[in-house]
């Protein structure tokens, strides 16, 4: 883990009254959080750019670390393009613009349920899924919107299915919690946690299939699942990470640990919480690098990528990151330190590449603030769109349940029960 | 052959597409007689005494009238030699070929042919490629279609469950053996949510063609937990079907269908089955996954089974029938969503239902299928619906003692006898 742990005073030596009485406890029978806290070299290899190269080598180099050796040879030491730039200034305002447009739209009552923003994070899913193609597998969580929007899903689809009409992604019938394209190759979307590890496992068993078994020239797709922390206890991680390694599969683990799952801090909850460290158990890399950061997490990525592609299997890339706001907007998010926020929100990735295209003269102010402007003009359109959209009649309550609808059965009539007009109307019982 | 296709009834024409058109025809014997309802496919005897197999598929519209008596005569004349016309079936048995196999071999000839047809169709499990099968389903096939194909899996069934799953959703057509059906409660969380729930929740845009098959049901002696009978946990998952094979050749049929279905399959087996022997036609045949099957027609009382039960009821028919009693024996078969059609007809004819199952007593099948019925056909029943199933006990070890958790055919004759009072 990194430094950012010094920095501030973690909730657990310094607990809310209300909590005091539970110390006692905690700290004997949970191990003693202390030894974690001081972290005061950096363990990991992975940070770049770091001042205090104190980095004692890992049996795993990370591959920013090589990276960072190509790249002082290179005539520019910029890390991209003006238009590269732009293009991941873009994708992080959107998703940063969307996620409170949904907070505003969820206090509105446009939408209910579970919904989980991904504000602060916006790095990891900018990084990484702009580098993938269109035919690349994004395997997700609950906290999904973002990667829908980086992924290609238009927003005003991902509004509307937030909204639950007819127009959504999934038709109203995911939410916000399952997100599904296949024009866009997005698998979900995934309520439980670790849930989607092993659908995106499969997919890319398929790539790997595809060019092994059926010899399609250029089966390469690469497959990015992206969970948190709390998943990382997770029995479905681990079995993955052994069958992605044992297989060579072409596949990203990304951990996007933002410290906490729901309330409960990733250091309360993990005997060993430098997750990076589990990917070498299994065989394969692992990598921590910090997520508020998107150059370090385009670096990562595009190496991590590249190698799932060139087939030598997956790497587990842990990215350090935070969000925002609570868990979700039912989580009044009491039980997190203010100096903690504090410290990630100066950490705030948007303003950070910000930062670095006005210092390195990649960008202009206007430019920015046009593209900001042309983000508003999206999303008000697209909560227009989701507004206007109608809701799902009843007859599409039973259109999805089976792909070959036979499997309702036959009924007592002798003629397969698909075939009653009640069910196109919707008002069939099954 | 003309007089049979009298008796058939109101025949349509065959439909291009049903793969198999052979009018084998074979004399009922002593044996088991399995003909499958009139609305759909096959009409398979055995007879020990001419050596013959004859089935005949018929792609019938559904609604189609049921057999007619002369039909009925045909079917119900067993044992002694007939003459010209056994001559005339032998001659049928050259020009349409048969195979004898056991039922472990006959699902893996299902699953070879669709692997072989459709490149996309893949195996993963434990122990499913090089030691090819704890019951030797897959024997072979790792060999001949390579490692990736037939994949050997860690042991992990939630996660190679939901790899299955995600290979389905990019493309793929995977066969996911659990080792024993019991171990697959690992995987229910993948089950229950993906398997079933992504095609609703997607909207519609992925499928998951995949096919969820193993042993389960009772054994000799095997022990509570490689003793269980998860179909009555998966009957609620909405978005998938559930069948049993209980005969060589509706293992292969079922096989054959369950992995060109669309929808996601679970195909339960018995272990105790597996070694059954049977003819089975050499050309290619697919079942019906919704379809019920008859197999022994009558007219007193209606019994309703699936899977190994289909033997202790065929068993205590014997009996039954000997004690004068004309039972009509139904084997389910699919065990989401019901035939309600075959099952339907059987009632309004019998007006009795018996069910025998070998799942639990509490939300078993069996307390579906009652419920089913009893709101479907609640007017035609003469009695109420009697349900024998396996005892609420984890199965125990000791012989006898799991001899009295199953239910055996003598209390299936004493409960048709008090039915049929």
């Amino acid at each position: 883990m990194s430094l950012s742990a010094t920095k501030f005073v973690h909730p657990i030596t310094a607990p809310p009254s209300t909590r005091s009485s539970d110390k006692p406890l905690f700290s004997t029978f949970f191990g003693s959080n202390h030894t974690k806290l001081r972290f005061n070299k950096p363990i990991v290899a992975a940070q770049r750019r770091s001042s205090s190269a104190a980095s004692t080598s890992s049996p795993v180099v990370a591959v920013s670390d090589v990276v960072k050796e190509k790249k002082l040879k290179s005539a520019s030491n910029l890390l991209i393009t003006k238009e590269e730039g732009l293009v991941l200034y873009e994708d992080m305002i959107l998703g940063r613009f969307f996620e409170d447009m949904c907070a505003q739209m969820y206090y509105r009552g446009k939408m209910f349920g579970f919904v989980h923003l991904y504000n602060g994070q916006e790095a990891v899913s900018t990084g990484f899924i702009k580098f993938l193609k269109k035919e690349d597998y994004v395997v997700s969580t609950y906290r999904d919107h973002v990667h829908a929007l980086s992924k290609g899903v238009p927003a005003r689809e991902v509004m509307s299915e937030l909204f639950g009409k007819a127009t959504g992604c999934c038709r109203g019938q995911g939410g916000s919690m399952h997100m599904f394209s296949k024009q866009h190759n997005l698998l979900g979307g995934f309520a439980f946690i670790g849930e989607g590890i092993p659908v995106a496992t499969g997919a890319a068993f398929s790539s790997k299939y595809r060019r092994e078994v059926l010899k399609e020239p250029g089966a390469d797709e690469v497959t990015l699942a992206f969970f948190g922390d709390g998943t990382c206890n997770n029995g479905q991680f681990y079995e993955c990470l052994n069958m992605a390694a044992l297989w060579k599969l072409p596949i990203v683990f990304v951990v996007e640990n933002n410290l906490w799952a729901i309330g409960m801090s990733h250091l309360r909850a993990t005997s060993d919480p430098q997750i990076w460290k589990k990917g070498p158990a299994f065989g394969m890399p692992g990598i921590h690098v910090d997520g508020m950061d998107v150059l370090k997490v385009r670096e990562v990525a595009k190496e991590a990528i590249e190698r799932a592609r060139r087939g030598e299997g997956p790497t587990l890339v842990e990215c350090e990151t935070y969000r925002f706001r609570g868990h979700s907007l039912a989580d009044p998010d009491e039980l997190r330190d203010p100096a903690e926020k504090a410290h990630y929100a100066g950490r705030d990735p948007i303003t950070a590449l910000k930062k670095y295209l006005f210092d390195n003269k990649l960008a202009s102010e206007q430019e920015l603030k046009a593209i900001d402007k042309k983000i508003e003009e999206l999303l008000d359109e697209a909560v227009e769109f989701a507004d206007e959209s109608p809701l799902p009649p009843r007859s599409q309550l039973l259109e999805n349940v089976f792909a070959d609808p036979k499997g309702f059965g036959i009924g007592p009539d002798g003629k397969y029960r698909c075939e009653d007009p009640k069910f196109t109307q919707g008002t069939a019982h099954v | 052959m003309a007089t049979l296709f009298q008796g058939v009834g109101a025949v349509t024409p065959f439909s291009a597409s049903s793969s198999l058109d052979s009018n084998k025809l074979l004399l009922p014997s002593r044996k088991s007689l399995s003909i499958s309802d009139s609305r759909g496919s096959i009409f398979v005897y055995r007879s020990d005494a001419l050596n013959l197999k004859a089935a005949t598929r018929l792609q019938l519209s559904p609604g189609h009238q049921k057999r007619s008596p002369s039909e009925d005569l045909l079917l119900h004349q067993s044992r002694g030699s007939f003459g010209a016309f056994g001559l005339y079936l032998h001659c049928l048995r050259i020009a349409y070929p048969w195979h004898e196999l056991l039922l472990f071999e006959a699902l893996r000839e299902g699953l070879e042919e669709e692997m072989e047809r459709d490149p996309r169709v893949c195996v993963m499990g434990e122990d499913v490629g090089h030691y090819g099968g704890s019951y030797k389903v897959t024997k072979g096939l790792a060999e001949k279609y390579g490692d990736l194909r037939v994949l050997d899996t860690p042991i992990a069934e939630n996660s190679f469950t939901g790899m299955g799953i995600g290979a389905a959703m990019t493309g793929l057509r995977p066969i996911v053996e659990g080792m024993n059906m019991g171990f697959l409660l690992l995987a229910f969380n993948q089950i229950s949510n993906n398997c079933g729930m992504l095609h609703y929740t997607s909207g519609g845009q992925f499928t998951i063609p995949i096919v969820i098959r193993g042993p389960g049901g009772v054994g000799r002696q095997l022990g509570a937990e490689h003793s269980q009978r998860l179909e009555s946990y998966f009957q609620s998952i909405p978005g998938i079907q559930m069948v049993a094979c209980s005969t060589p050749y509706n293992a292969k049929g079922l096989m054959k269908a369950a992995i060109r279905s669309e929808n996601p399959v679970i195909l339960f087996e018995h272990v105790l089955l597996y070694n059954l022997k049977e003819r089975i036609p050499d050309e290619e045949y697919v079942l019906s996954l919704e379809e019920a099957e008859m197999v022994r027609p009558g007219e007193h009382i209606t019994i309703l089974t699936y899977s190994r039960m289909r033997y202790h009821v065929m068993q205590a028919a014997k009996t039954l029938v000997n004690k004068g009693y004309d039972p009509e024996v139904i084997d389910i078969r699919s065990l989401k969503p019901f035939d309600l059609y075959t099952i339907g007809c059987s009632v309004k004819k019998t007006h009795r239902v018996l069910i025998v199952e070998e799942c639990m007593r509490t939300g078993g099948i069996g307390a579906s299928l009652t419920a089913a019925i009893t709101e479907n056909f609640h007017d035609y029943l003469d009695a109420p619906i009697v349900c024998l199933s396996s005892q609420d006990v984890p199965t125990p070890y000791a012989g006898t003692l799991e001899e009295w958790t199953v239910v055996q055919p003598a209390q299936i004759v004493s409960a048709v006898e008090q039915l049929c009072q």
